[in-house]
């Protein structure tokens, strides 16, 4: 090896890197831009295409409950899908979130530890079945159910109330209604919701469950006094980050809900939501209709929505996040 | 004068430990129920799909292509699901191909570059709100990208909403597995003189391995059940179709379609499809997740 390789080879091989590192660097920046651009790309589309529908109907069209396709009578609003939406998410955290902190607690506190990783990878496996069988099984094995064994003796019972008994009752007979709606996405956000709650209790530093446990509490009073204290504000980050997916569910709730464009009296009414309104209606409209500008001015109205909850989850949840 | 309130404090505590008792009993108790609730749903789902879907499953289902309903003419051959398997193969396949470079990438720059800054924060925020954003307004947005300037519904409209779905997956595991390399590796490749795009391809890449694929699987496996995103893209087909620029089946199409038919021969071919989609995607993630644990 003579002198002049010696001093070329370290020279080229410097500048090579530092080529090949503004190379990657540039790639790597540009793959995150482009995240960004995306979504600003999403709702500058969403909100592009809806347009010609806030136009024509000016803000009116959140509280206007029509959907008429009839043509030279074309009206429509916003008011039946995003009422759906929001009815069966919240119905639907009501009756996970619940059955998610056992499943938590269970896993965390309770369980014996060979028992943990087999039964949270089920839970877990329930995330990853698709949303399109929830709906199959929604339909042909839930709704019936739901039908003879939760609607009769309810609208029976509780339908007797004065006030609040309408709420119950209902002469739909075909079963598909917001309470299944809100029953199968209580099911699909469980996994979720349990998932965070279990990282979030996992992350109590055990000194502090010792020592009330020392003191002679019981594992209950542990949860109810440290542990939830210690992470109430991830616990709701998961619970929001359950309600942002609940929101958006499409097929499972296309299956179960009953598309009725009818707002609906009693959760055992049919009626929909924007995602199921979307995914029904929109491949059937004519390209550059009002009826194709009015749902895609819904897809803006829940990605609003939806990004409000979710940003706010995120941010709930930032401390688990480091 | 001293006995009386030395027996009522005993009675009152041992009541006071009795209802203490009592509470946690009755709060295990529903949480076991809980998680029984819990494992309970699962497992009638996927007895339902082999109860359902076994019945159904034969190798018509795999090699013909769909057929009307054979309803009310048992002479008539019965349909399969092969365009199906065909389409959500290619879409799924170029959706993961496309995506999953642009999500290696942002969890790279997340991981190795943006530590810490603006801008970084700024990326990862937005890839988390993607991750949970409904799969339908993706749909929509590629509709109006795609779809309409090209005029038609069409296989690459499918795999590009497909792809935007991935990247977030992607991202998410690619970054966390680069945070767990010490920096100490990081270190001693950069001490011998190498530049950091090979520290990182050759090194922290390798060191990584294992939980990207794991991440890429778990994209991949989230897409194959994507339906909402296709039913504005791809759209569905009745016939085998390879050609990208135009409408393409998938099997969660087929079996939205099959299924909301009203003939019991197509619902049964939907529950034979749904079997086939379940398992396969319960597969990937499974082998995902053990090549996670081998890891760590």
């Amino acid at each position: 090896m003579s002198d002049t390789t010696m001093t070329a080879v370290p020279s080229t091989r410097r500048r090579s890197g530092s080529t090949g590192d503004l190379i990657f660097a540039g790639l790597c920046r540009g793959a995150g831009l482009f995240v960004l651009l995306l979504l600003g790309a999403i709702i500058a589309t969403l909100f592009i295409g809806g347009l010609p529908a806030f136009r024509e109907f000016g803000v009116g069209f959140l509280w206007s409950s029509a959907w008429n396709p009839v043509e030279g009578r074309e009206n429509y609003g916003a008011l039946v899908p995003v009422l759906g939406t929001i009815i069966t998410s919240i119905l639907a955290i009501l009756l996970g979130v619940p059955v998610a902190f056992g499943i938590a607690f269970f896993l965390t506190e309770l369980a014996p530890p060979w028992l943990r990783q087999p039964v949270g990878t089920a839970i877990e496996l329930l995330a990853a079945v698709p949303s399109i069988i929830f709906g199959m099984w929604g339909l042909f094995v839930l709704v019936p159910f739901v039908q003879s064994y939760i609607q009769l003796p309810f609208g029976e019972t509780l339908g007797a109330i004065p006030l609040i008994g309408a709420i119950f009752e209902s002469k739909n007979f075909a079963g598909t209604s917001i309470f299944a709606a809100s029953l199968v996405l209580a099911i699909m956000i469980l996994p979720f919701i349990a998932a965070t709650m279990r990282d979030v209790f996992n992350q109590v530093p055990p000194v502090y469950k010792e020592s009330a446990y020392a003191l002679g509490a019981t594992r209950w009073e542990v949860m109810k006094g440290v542990v939830l204290p210690y992470t109430r504000i991830s616990v709701v980050g998961g619970v929001m980050l359950g309600l942002g997916r609940a929101l958006g569910e499409t097929m499972a709730v296309t299956f179960v809900i009953g598309n009725a464009n009818r707002i609906a009296t009693s959760i055992f009414d049919p009626s929909t939501t924007i995602a199921s309104v979307v995914a029904m209606e929109f491949p059937e409209s004519l390209m550059g209709s009002l009826k194709q500008s009015s749902l895609l001015a819904l897809g803006f109205l829940l990605f609003a929505i939806s990004f409000v909850v979710l940003a706010t989850s995120r941010w709930l949840l930032r401390s688990r996040l480091k | 004068m001293n006995a009386m309130p030395v027996a009522q404090d005993r009675t009152a505590s041992r009541a006071l430990g009795r209802r203490r008792r009592f509470a946690d009993q009755l709060v295990r108790a529903l949480c076991l129920l809980a998680t029984f609730i819990g494992l309970f749903f699962l497992v009638s789902i996927l007895l339902t799909l082999i109860i359902r879907g076994i019945s159904a499953l034969d190798l018509i289902v795999f090699t013909r292509e769909f057929e009307p309903t054979t309803y009310g003419d048992p002479t008539a051959l019965k349909g399969g699901l092969y365009h199906a398997i065909m389409g959500t193969l290619v879409q799924t396949a170029l959706g993961t191909a496309i995506g999953t470079p642009i999500g290696l990438l942002v969890g790279t720059y997340l991981a190795e570059y943006a530590r810490g800054s603006a801008l970084g924060n700024a990326v990862r925020f937005v890839s988390d709100v993607l991750l949970s954003a409904p799969s339908i307004l993706v749909g929509l947005f590629v509709y109006q990208l795609v779809v309409l300037p090209m005029g038609a519904f069409s296989g690459i409209a499918g795999a590009a909403a497909l792809a935007i779905l991935v990247i977030p997956v992607v991202v998410r595991t690619t970054e966390d597995m680069l945070q767990l390399i010490p920096n100490t590796l990081r270190e001693a490749v950069v001490g011998l003189g190498a530049p950091k795009w090979k520290m990182i391809t050759l090194v922290c890449w390798r060191a990584a391995l294992s939980g990207i694929v794991t991440g890429i699987l778990l994209a991949t496996a989230r897409i194959t059940g994507e339906t909402a995103p296709l039913l504005l893209t791809s759209f569905g087909n009745n016939i085998t179709s390879f050609d990208l620029s135009s409408a393409m089946a998938s099997l969660p199409i087929a079996i939205y379609q099959q299924a909301n038919s009203g003939f019991p021969d197509l619902i049964e071919i939907a529950w034979a499809g749904a079997l086939i989609v379940t398992f396969g995607v319960l597969f990937i993630n499974i082998i995902a997740r053990l090549l996670l644990r081998g890891r760590t």
